[in-house]
């Protein structure tokens, strides 16, 4: 009896929490910075540098945000949060917003109470190995010893290739990626495997690159995407919309550079109301009138954004694949602005 | 009379054998070697088998170290340097990650103007330790204190400390060493405000918050002064709830009130901003202050006679030790936001000292117990009969020589919780070992580098977890009573 009515009190009290952090925006502009969950650290996408400053493919997203919703891409706090806290610290409200590489599923969108905005990285899962081992399809590694990330959706997509190829697989369990290469350059296992984005830049850093190869297959659909809490829904907006001004920009043509003389100049009424030149969309959702253009402006459109982190010019080197517009062949389709 | 007289003996010798010298198994080096290393089939073949696994270490790994390269911006550079200098396929050592990015395995991402601060703060850490370490050795306390002024006020000049710090930090480090070669115990005053001071440098802000917080005890005292007339018991009460109702009540507004008059701050610094060594020491000097004394009166409790006292101190030790450290990590970190009020900002990192000091301060317990019950019956049956209280008898006679006795273990329990402080990687805090190696990792330059990061983290753990262990052989041997 007693339990229960202990049970129920912080049943309550988490209700109430819950209710009590609904108005994000409010929050945000009381606080006067926004506060992002990243990665600890991932090659191109999130991680620290020398002097503390977070540079990355989702830093950027956070910046953009910040500068929709404050006006200033500086004012984000940056919260490193690990596989294992990530979406907790959406959920208990550390953060107002994850933007951290992570997948979007059906249970993460409806039993953890996330809102999924959209996709800002379609990756999938691929396999490298040493090119001397004369393999050049996923099919034909029956029998191998793969490298795996325990506890990853990585794990479980394994396991299910090989089922459906009729293939037996000898995992070969890792705790992180640095740990992976090591384990694969000692010889350990004939094939790691992990998203396709990481298995590239884990190429780039080899000393040998030339001589491994990431096989063509492509095993498991990985939408990474940026997420919000379940419960408010102008919050989700404003970043959901942030992001398609982003894609939406690359489409249309609007960079970082040209942005200031195609407000003035660009006769395209679509340009017009992304920029808040004509209507004024910023203040359904509770912002201004050049939200988006401050989102643009803090690091580009996404293809800029894209270029400068992860793209061909980096170290990484990521093609745009699916991630390139919808025009171009991809996937990155931005809902009109009207 | 004897048949045997002088005559009948054939032969005396009567001058001594010139000495020899001694057979050449049965000598320095030879003789060492033969009986600690080849004195039986078993040792020798142990030696020889000790002799190849050296060998095969050092074969294998000796080239990577002789390979190193200090001044490199990138892996790859590093690697197009050895195979330059040693040729192609050569391997190596590429100690420039640690020479780029040093100053966030020691300071995480505190702002770089402000590693003067920390510095500080770690070197008159040393000032509140010094009588309370070597209490009793002035020789090694001049020592201490001496390195410690000079190398705090090298450092701070080499980060470009403010003057006005500096002279402090000079006054207060050179004050010390003078004050404590005629009053050591004077020093203590320094010991007890460090905390808060330490607290102030580290965290900064404004330091009407720390003074605030003294004004706990002051009022306590006056309070017990005043009531102790009227009734003992009332006077110990009052003594203990008013400077409770003054810090939830009434510190925080009148800090910011006095601030607000006369500021008197600096810069403050966030707690995301704190990784690396800088974090693992908070956290573990901050542990090893606060679970000694838990530690000793959870220890007391338990062998208590009273029931519900004994009863709580065995459940809390029971349960913080049935629990994995991590599980209370993810608890401070993650469970705690759920249970506060939304918008409470309750500090991570104090979140986990307190986690970490709970944790240890069971163990501690339980080793502290292990030496009063090593403690012959007799010594606490004479406490008894020289007429002590319980607390006179366990100050003067008891905790002295059960302290003594748990020494191996106090520090033993020391060490494991400073190596434990790199779990809080879990909690997303950048711990020197794994995540900072992990965020160096990240960037595009050292993506790659393995073992580097490991040796170093690991060598620095080294020396600080070596430096307690031989701290407490040297205690050891100081209060040997049993053998003068």
């Amino acid at each position: 009896m007693k339990t229960s009515i202990f049970l129920g009190t912080v049943a309550a009290a988490t209700l109430m929490a819950g209710a009590g952090m609904a108005d994000t925006l409010a929050d945000v502009k009381a606080r006067g910075e926004l506060n992002c969950g990243v990665n600890t650290g991932l090659v191109g996408f999130a991680a620290p540098d020398a002097n503390g400053n977070w540079t990355g493919f989702d830093v950027d997203f956070c910046k953009a945000v910040a500068a929709a919703v404050l006006g200033d891409a500086t004012k984000v706090k940056y919260v490193p949060t690990t596989g294992q806290t990530r979406f907790t610290a959406l959920s208990s409200g550390e953060v107002d917003l994850l933007a951290r590489n992570s997948t979007w599923t059906f249970s993460r969108d409806t039993d953890l109470k996330l809102d999924f905005i959209g996709v800002n990285y379609y990756d999938g899962q691929g396999f490298m190995v040493r090119k001397d081992l004369g393999v050049t399809s996923a099919k034909e590694l029956d029998g191998a010893t793969v490298c795996i990330q325990t506890g990853t959706t990585t794990e479980l997509n394994l396991a299910d290739y090989f089922k459906a190829n009729n293939m037996a697989y000898q995992p070969v369990n890792i705790d992180s990626n640095a740990e992976g290469e090591q384990q694969y350059m000692a010889g350990a296992c004939d094939a790691y495997t992990t998203d396709a984005s990481g298995l590239a830049a884990t190429r780039a850093a080899f000393a040998d690159p030339e001589n491994h190869i990431i096989l063509p297959e492509i095993i498991s659909k990985e939408p990474l995407g940026p997420a919000v809490r379940h419960g408010d829904n102008n919050w989700g907006d404003i970043v959901r919309w942030t992001l398609y001004a982003l894609i939406a920009a690359e489409e249309y043509g609007v960079t970082s550079a040209n942005i200031g003389e195609l407000t003035t100049s660009s006769q395209n009424p679509e340009v017009q109301r992304l920029l808040g030149v004509t209507d004024d969309l910023g203040a359904m959702i509770g912002l201004d009138k050049e939200w988006a253009k401050r989102a643009i402006m803090a690091r580009g459109n996404y293809g800029e954004i894209f270029a400068a982190n992860i793209g061909e010019q980096t170290p990484i080197g990521l093609a745009r694949g699916l991630n390139a517009q919808w025009t171009q062949g991809g996937l990155m389709y931005a809902m009109p602005f009207r | 009379m004897s048949d045997t007289h002088a005559q009948t003996v054939p032969f005396v010798r009567d001058t001594m054998l010139p000495p020899a010298e001694p057979p050449i198994k049965e000598a320095g080096a030879m003789r060492w070697l033969r009986e600690n290393l080849f004195s039986g089939p078993v040792n020798t073949i142990l030696t020889i088998l000790g002799i190849l696994i050296v060998w095969f270490l050092v074969s294998h790994f000796w080239d990577w170290f002789a390979h190193s390269v200090w001044n490199a911006a990138s892996l790859s550079e590093c690697r197009q340097i050895i195979a330059e200098t040693w040729g192609e396929g050569a391997r190596g050592a590429c100690w420039a990650v640690i020479r780029e990015r040093w100053n966030q395995y020691v300071y995480g991402f505190y702002p770089p103007a402000l590693y003067w601060r920390p510095t500080m703060a770690f070197g008159l850490l040393f000032v509140a330790l010094a009588p309370v370490l070597f209490s009793e050795a002035p020789g090694i306390r001049r020592i201490v204190l001496g390195l410690t002024t000079v190398l705090t006020l090298w450092l701070m000049v080499a980060l470009g400390a403010p003057a006005a710090w500096l002279v402090f930090a000079a006054i207060v480090l050179v004050g010390a060493l003078a004050i404590s070669e005629r009053h050591v115990s004077w020093l203590l005053v320094f010991s007890v405000l460090y905390p808060l001071m330490g607290v102030w440098f580290l965290w900064g802000g404004s330091a009407w918050g720390p003074i605030m917080v003294l004004v706990g005890p002051v009022l306590g005292w006056i309070a017990w002064r005043v009531m102790h007339p009227l009734s003992g018991m009332v006077a110990v009460i009052a003594a203990l709830v008013i400077p409770v109702l003054w810090w939830v009540g009434y510190a925080g507004e009148a800090a910011r009130d006095a601030e607000s008059i006369v500021s008197f701050a600096i810069p403050a610094v966030a707690s995301d901003r704190f990784g690396g060594f800088l974090l693992s020491i908070t956290i573990g000097i901050s542990g090893i202050a606060l679970s000694l004394p838990l530690g000793i009166v959870l220890a007391l409790a338990r062998r208590s006679d009273m029931f519900l006292v004994k009863s709580l101190a065995v459940i809390f030790i029971e349960f913080i030790r049935g629990v994995p450290l991590i599980a209370l990590l993810f608890v401070a970190s993650l469970l705690l936001n759920y249970f506060l009020p939304p918008g409470t900002n309750f500090d991570i990192i104090l979140r986990v000292i307190i986690m970490v000091t709970l944790f240890a301060a069971a163990y501690m317990a339980e080793v502290i117990r292990g030496g009063l019950a090593a403690l012959p019956k007799g010594q606490y049956e004479a406490a008894d009969a020289l007429g002590l209280d319980y607390w006179k008898a366990q100050r003067l006679i008891v905790l002295p020589q059960a302290l003594k006795i748990s020494i191996p273990g106090i520090v033993s329990t020391f060490i494991g919780m400073f190596k434990d402080t790199t779990l809080v990687t879990f909690v997303g805090l950048y711990d020197p070992l794994k995540s900072m190696s992990d965020a160096v990792r990240a960037s595009t330059s050292w993506k790659g580098i393995y073992w580097e990061p490991y040796i170093f983290v690991g060598f620095i753990f080294f020396l600080i977890c070596f430096a307690m262990s031989r701290y407490s052989m040297y205690l050891e041997r100081r209060l040997a009573r049993d053998h003068r």
